[in-house]
């Protein structure tokens, strides 16, 4: 697939984040947003899956530990065809599967319990053990923000991971430089991240975020990486796509209004 | 069982052992440990299976979600730490990476209750049987002795879901002198009596024998029932025994909230309204000693049940 059909699959995901957050007035965009390139690319290029066949042994996994960006993944989910798309607008309803942060088991596709921070590296380094254990050659990959990072269990799987030489798990940070609470750098310094994710023995990718063409380069060194995990610090924009949102730490955990919601689909292309 | 105790193999011996036999009977099983292999016993898994064996080194919390990673692709994780700090460091990853996607991780704890002795309160696990009955979907088993261990591990492998497992540091006390039937929700009666019920597990299934023993040359007849399996409790044996005996007695090694008790009192109060008495951990952590001195203190001995035992029968 090539980047410019990637890059409309991304202003899709980007729409539905918009509209499944304002539709039940809560959930975060932000932080949905900031993640939306990334987990387009995954499921729309790189990653081995089979929608119809959730179960597949050999599928390439992809956890999100930070489980609050969901609608990116449950809009990436249904575009890819594990669920109807109708279902999109049920996010976080009374009945829906389609829960506030995803849990393993209500829809297929979700491959692990997250949103509480911190969890879902190690449940990858989990599921890479597996691979490793069996001789399969998927891959497991796994996005952590950068909030999350401050989570000590993040650091627990960063050193197992290399030491059982898990090279292939690859782990996204979004960095999109925001927390609930403020700046990351205001609440607590994450510098100097290459050189910690380094200190623990991964392989380490910067990239922006948002530039398809390098997402897809730094999955392909990551695979071709032996002997090490790999990190791809992903530098993003929180709110990436709608002018008001971007770098707008309020709506980490709010949603576009009606009226606002107008105003973003027509900068996403609608 | 008898009125005199004979000491048999620690529970957390006979894991280890069965552990291996399970290794080699299903590659399915993999086994991870905290650094506390050598006391744990799973060292006994690594050191014939190499390459199904993780040491996470200290830990837990990454060792339990790693173990949820590896259930969700059909291996079968057993993961071991002393109960205090598999239950109490990893108490959220047990939530939401295995209690809530419910996967087929199995959890030992070693070194359960106060009886590891001089190690002290940092290291005692008296509040890891409420921990693990908290979490939906788990099964909360507590062996009493050798035999009734490797049953019931053999058991939880079988089983598919979370369970949890509290072994013990000290040799145990023989309760069984061979497999009589084992099975995860349902009760085992050691001793047959029709005055007073007394419901114990872990190293309080012995204490129980012996004030039974006690009680008997004082003309009391008491039943003694081997709770092994605090969640999914049985419910008929205690529907049962209140019924036939009129008071119910429970011993555990653990703090007097949300353990063997509680548990029995939940059903005994719903289905059928008996005197009660409770012999545990009342509010408090414990403190270094020898095993014996610290059950004297803490009111876990046989004289204790016997007490209770009296108390309740007074009010039947």
């Amino acid at each position: 697939m090539d980047i410019d059909k990637l890059t409309e699959i991304a202003k899709t995901i980007r729409r539905d984040i918009i509209k499944m957050t304002t539709e039940v007035n809560s959930g975060h965009p932000g932080g949905s947003l900031s993640a939306a390139d990334i987990i387009a690319v995954l499921y729309f290029k790189v990653m081995r899956h089979d929608p119809k066949n959730p179960a597949w042994p050999d599928r390439d996994r992809f956890i999100l530990s930070k489980g609050h960006a969901a609608p990116a993944l449950y809009s990436a989910l249904a575009r890819s065809g594990y669920f109807a798309e109708e279902q999109l607008l049920t996010l976080r309803k009374f009945g829906s599967p389609l829960q506030g942060h995803p849990e393993m088991g209500r829809l297929p596709g979700v491959e692990a319990s997250t949103g509480s921070l911190g969890q879902g590296l190690s449940i990858a380094s989990g599921i890479a053990l597996a691979g490793k254990i069996d001789n399969k050659d998927y891959h497991t990959y796994v996005m952590i923000g950068d909030g999350e990072s401050e989570e000590g269990q993040i650091w627990e799987a960063a050193m197992s991971s290399a030491y059982y030489k898990l090279d292939n798990l690859t782990a996204f940070v979004d960095y999109n430089s925001l927390q609930l609470d403020g700046w990351i750098k205001d609440i607590m310094e994450l510098e100097p991240i290459v050189d910690k994710w380094k200190g623990f023995g991964w392989h380490v990718i910067e990239i922006d975020g948002h530039n398809i063409h390098q997402i897809i380069k730094a999955t392909d060194e990551a695979k071709a990486t032996q002997g090490r995990p790999t990190v791809i610090i992903a530098r993003t924009v929180k709110g990436k796509g709608v002018s008001f949102m971007e770098n707008n730490v309020e709506f980490h955990g709010m949603a576009a209004t009606r009226e606002q919601m107008v105003v973003a689909l027509r900068e996403l292309g609608e | 069982m008898s009125c005199k105790r004979v000491y048999g193999m620690a529970t957390r011996d006979a894991y280890g052992k069965v552990l291996v036999e399970l290794g080699r009977e299903n590659p399915a099983i993999v086994v991870l440990d905290a650094d506390l292999s050598k006391s744990t016993k799973s060292v006994f898994f690594a050191k014939e299976f190499k390459e199904r064996f993780f040491n996470m080194g200290i830990a837990e919390a990454n060792m339990v979600s790693t173990a949820a990673g590896l259930a969700s692709c059909g291996k079968i994780p057993f993961a071991s730490s002393f109960a205090s700090f598999l239950m109490c460091k990893s108490f959220d990853q047990l939530r939401m990476s295995v209690a809530n996607p419910h996967l087929n991780v199995k959890l030992i704890g070693s070194h359960g209750g106060i009886s590891i002795g001089e190690d002290g309160a940092s290291q005692m696990a008296i509040e890891d049987v409420a921990l693990a009955c908290s979490l939906p979907g788990f099964v909360v088993i507590v062996p009493a002795d050798e035999l009734s261990t490797r049953a019931l591990v053999r058991l939880a492998a079988r089983h598919i879901g979370p369970v949890y497992i509290r072994t013990g540091r000290p040799k145990a006390p023989v309760i069984y002198q061979q497999d009589t039937g084992f099975e995860i929700g349902k009760a085992n009666i050691v001793r047959e009596g029709i005055d007073v019920t007394v419901i114990a597990n872990g190293l309080m299934v012995q204490e129980a024998v012996e004030a039974a023993c006690v009680c008997s040359e004082r003309g009391i007849d008491v039943r003694v029932i081997d709770m092994h399996t605090v969640k999914p409790i049985d419910v008929d044996v205690i529907v049962q025994s209140a019924q036939t005996t009129g008071a119910i007695v429970t011993a555990e090694e653990h703090l007097l909230s949300g353990g063997l008790g509680s548990a029995v009192a939940q059903v005994v109060s719903e289905h059928c309204p008996v005197p009660m008495g409770f012999v545990g951990l009342h509010d408090t952590y414990a403190e270094s000693g020898t095993p014996d001195e610290l059950f004297n203190k803490y009111g876990l001995t046989a004289d204790h049940i016997v007490r209770k035992i009296e108390g309740v029968l007074k009010k039947k």
